[in-house]
C-alpha cells in the first residue's frame, strides 16, 4: 500500500517544530553513537535507531496511585529469551532486534487480511498513555506507563468475522534479529493468544512506547501487546502476526508446559505454581514482598469474563 | 606457605565482601534479593563441587597437601548455604514459617534444596577435631552424607529451572566427573 498524504490531517496531529528538530538532534547523536549501539548497552541509544519517536500522546487515559518502576529496572530486567534467558540479557543484546522495516499480518477471521507496514498499522489510532500493574509469573511485579491504544480499535478496523472466537499473536521469526531462537528453549515462535472478548476487552492494548519514549527493543519493539490482568507471558512482544481464528491457538509456554502454565493466565494468588508461591510478590524497587491481588487488581473490570468458569481447572 | 594455609581459606570470603558491597551501594541490580539468593546459592554450590576435587586432584598430582584444603573448603559451601537459607528465610518470607511451610509442601525445588542443607548441617557440626576423635571410624562414614546432599543440591537446582538447563547440567556433568572417577577409583583399586 503505498504512502498517501492525509487531507483531513488535524493542527494537533502535526508535530510542533521544536519536537522535530528535538527528535533531529536525537536522530544525528544516535547515528554517532550508533557503532556503540551495537553493544546494546544505552536503551535510548538502540531506541533511537528505531527512528521515529511517538508524537502525540493523550495522556492519564489510564492512572495508577503506585509508585512508578524506574525506566531503568523496566527496560533492564525483563524477560525476552529470543534475546537470552537471564533477565538482564535482552538488555544487553537489544542492538540485535532491528526494528525497521517492520509489517505486520492480519489474516483469519478477518474481513480485510492483508499485510499492513507498522506505519499503517499506526496512523489511525491515537496514541494513550496507561499506567498498568505489570505481575511476572515469576513473582516479581512493576508499575509501567505504556503508551498504545486498544487492541479492539484495530481488530474493528480489520473486521472480525462472525466465526473468530479467538485472537493468535506471534513474535518474529528471525534467529539473526533474535539470536535466542538459535536453541530450542521453546518452540519459535513464540506465540500467544487470547480469547476474542479479552482481546476486545478495553484494558487490552497494543503497546509502541513506554515512559513517553518508544519501546526499548528489549521491551519488545516496535509492537507488543499488553494485558494487565494476565501474567506477564501473555504480553507477547515484536509482534508481526496477528490472527483471528475459531478454535483456542497453542500458546508458547503452555505448550512447553501445561502443568505450569495455563491458556488463560489470569493473575490468581489461589493457583499455586511448583516454583513460585503466586500469593505473594516482589515488587521491583520494594525490599518486602507485597500480597498479590487476584486478576492483578483489575478484578472489578475483568472478572465478569471469566463468569461461571472454574479458574483453578481453567488457569 | 605456612601462612597461606592458615589464612588462604579468607579469599573465599571475598563473594561475601562483594555482595555486602552491593547490597551497600545499591548495585545488585533490578532485584537485589533475587541476586543475593542465588549468588550465594551458586557460591555453595561451587565450593561444594571443589571440596568433591579434593580427592581427585590428590591422586592424580600425588601431592597430600590438599588434604588441608578439604575442611575449609567444605566450611565455606555451609557458609555460603547458610547464607543462602537465610536470605531466603527473611529476605523471601521475613520470617513467615508459614510461607516456609506452604513452600516446603507445594514447591518441589524448596523441599528437595532445604533436604540437601538438612544433611550439610551434621557435617558442618562435625568438621571439628574433637568431633573427628570421638566418632573415629563413625566420622568417615557420616561425612559420606555429602553425596546425597550434592546430589540433592544439583536437583534442587533443575527443579528450579524454568526452561533453560544449560547451566544446571553444566554442573551436573562435573558433578558427575567427580563421582565417577570415585566409582572408577573404587572398582580399580577395590577397595570396598
Amino acid at each position: 500500500m503505498p504512502f498517501r498524504w492525509n487531507p483531513e490531517l488535524k493542527p494537533e496531529e502535526i508535530t510542533p517544530e521544536e519536537w522535530f528538530k528535538q527528535r533531529r538532534r536525537l536522530m544525528r547523536s544516535a547515528a554517532l553513537v550508533g557503532a556503540g549501539a551495537v553493544l546494546g548497552v544505552d536503551p535510548l541509544a538502540a531506541m533511537e535507531k528505531g527512528g521515529a519517536g511517538l508524537g502525540e500522546v493523550r495522556p492519564g487515559v489510564v492512572t495508577l496511585n503506585e509508585k512508578q518502576t524506574s525506566f531503568q529496572d523496566a527496560s533492564g530486567y525483563c524477560n525476552f529469551y529470543e534475546l537470552g534467558s537471564g533477565k538482564e540479557d535482552p538488555a544487553r543484546q537489544a542492538a540485535t532486534l532491528v526494528t525497521r522495516p517492520w509489517s505486520v499480518w492480519i489474516d483469519g477471521e478477518v474481513g480485510r487480511p492483508g499485510r499492513v507496514t507498522l506505519e499503517e498499522l499506526l496512523k489511525p489510532h491515537p496514541l494513550e498513555e496507561r499506567v498498568y500493574r505489570m505481575r511476572c509469573v515469576e513473582a516479581w511485579s512493576m508499575v509501567i506507563p505504556w503508551v498504545g491504544f486498544p487492541l479492539a480499535e484495530l481488530l474493528k478496523r480489520f473486521e472480525p468475522g462472525p466465526k473468530a472466537r479467538y485472537v493468535a499473536f506471534e513474535t518474529v521469526l528471525d534467529p539473526e534479529r533474535l539470536p535466542g531462537q538459535k536453541r530450542e528453549l521453546l518452540p519459535w515462535p513464540y506465540r500467544e493468544g487470547l480469547r476474542l472478548d479479552e482481546a476486545m476487552h478495553p484494558l487490552t492494548i497494543l503497546a509502541v512506547g513506554m515512559y513517553g519514549r518508544v519501546l526499548p527493543n528489549q521491551n519488545g519493539a516496535p509492537l507488543r501487546l499488553v494485558v494487565p490482568w494476565k501474567y506477564g507471558f501473555k504480553s507477547i512482544k515484536s509482534i508481526v502476526r496477528i490472527s483471528l481464528t475459531t478454535e483456542q491457538p497453542v500458546t508458547s509456554w503452555n505448550a512447553h508446559a501445561p502443568s505450569e502454565y495455563g491458556f488463560y493466565a489470569n493473575v490468581n494468588p489461589a493457583v499455586s505454581h511448583p516454583r513460585w508461591d503466586q500469593s505473594k510478590e516482589r515488587r521491583i524497587g520494594e525490599f518486602l514482598r507485597r500480597d498479590t491481588l487476584p486478576f492483578n487488581g483489575y478484578g472489578d473490570q475483568v472478572a465478569g469474563l471469566y463468569a461461571g468458569m472454574d479458574l483453578t481447572r481453567d488457569f | 606457605m605456612q601462612r597461606l594455609q592458615r589464612y588462604g581459606w579468607l579469599s573465599g570470603l571475598i563473594p561475601l565482601v562483594w555482595l555486602v558491597l552491593g547490597v551497600w551501594q545499591n548495585t545488585l541490580g533490578a532485584n537485589p534479593v533475587e541476586r543475593l539468593i542465588r549468588v550465594s546459592g551458586d557460591w555453595a554450590l561451587w565450593w561444594l563441587l571443589l571440596t568433591l576435587a579434593i580427592s581427585p586432584l590428590r591422586h592424580l598430582t600425588g601431592w597430600s597437601g590438599w588434604n588441608r584444603w578439604r575442611r575449609p573448603l567444605g566450611l565455606l559451601c555451609f557458609f555460603y548455604a547458610l547464607l543462602h537459607v537465610t536470605c531466603y528465610g527473611v529476605l523471601e518470607h521475613f520470617f513467615s514459617w508459614e510461607g516456609i511451610w506452604r513452600d516446603l509442601l507445594k514447591r518441589p525445588y524448596i523441599t528437595v534444596g532445604f533436604c540437601a542443607f538438612l544433611l550439610l548441617l551434621p557435617l558442618a557440626i562435625t568438621s571439628t577435631r574433637g568431633w573427628m576423635r570421638r566418632l573415629g571410624n563413625r566420622w568417615g562414614r557420616l561425612h559420606l552424607l555429602i553425596y546425597p546432599a550434592a546430589l540433592l543440591v544439583i536437583g534442587h537446582y533443575v527443579l528450579m529451572t524454568k526452561a533453560d538447563y544449560r547451566m544446571p547440567l553444566l554442573h551436573a556433568g562435573v558433578l558427575g566427573g567427580l563421582l565417577g572417577w570415585r566409582v572408577w577409583y573404587v572398582i580399580t583399586y577395590r577397595i570396598m
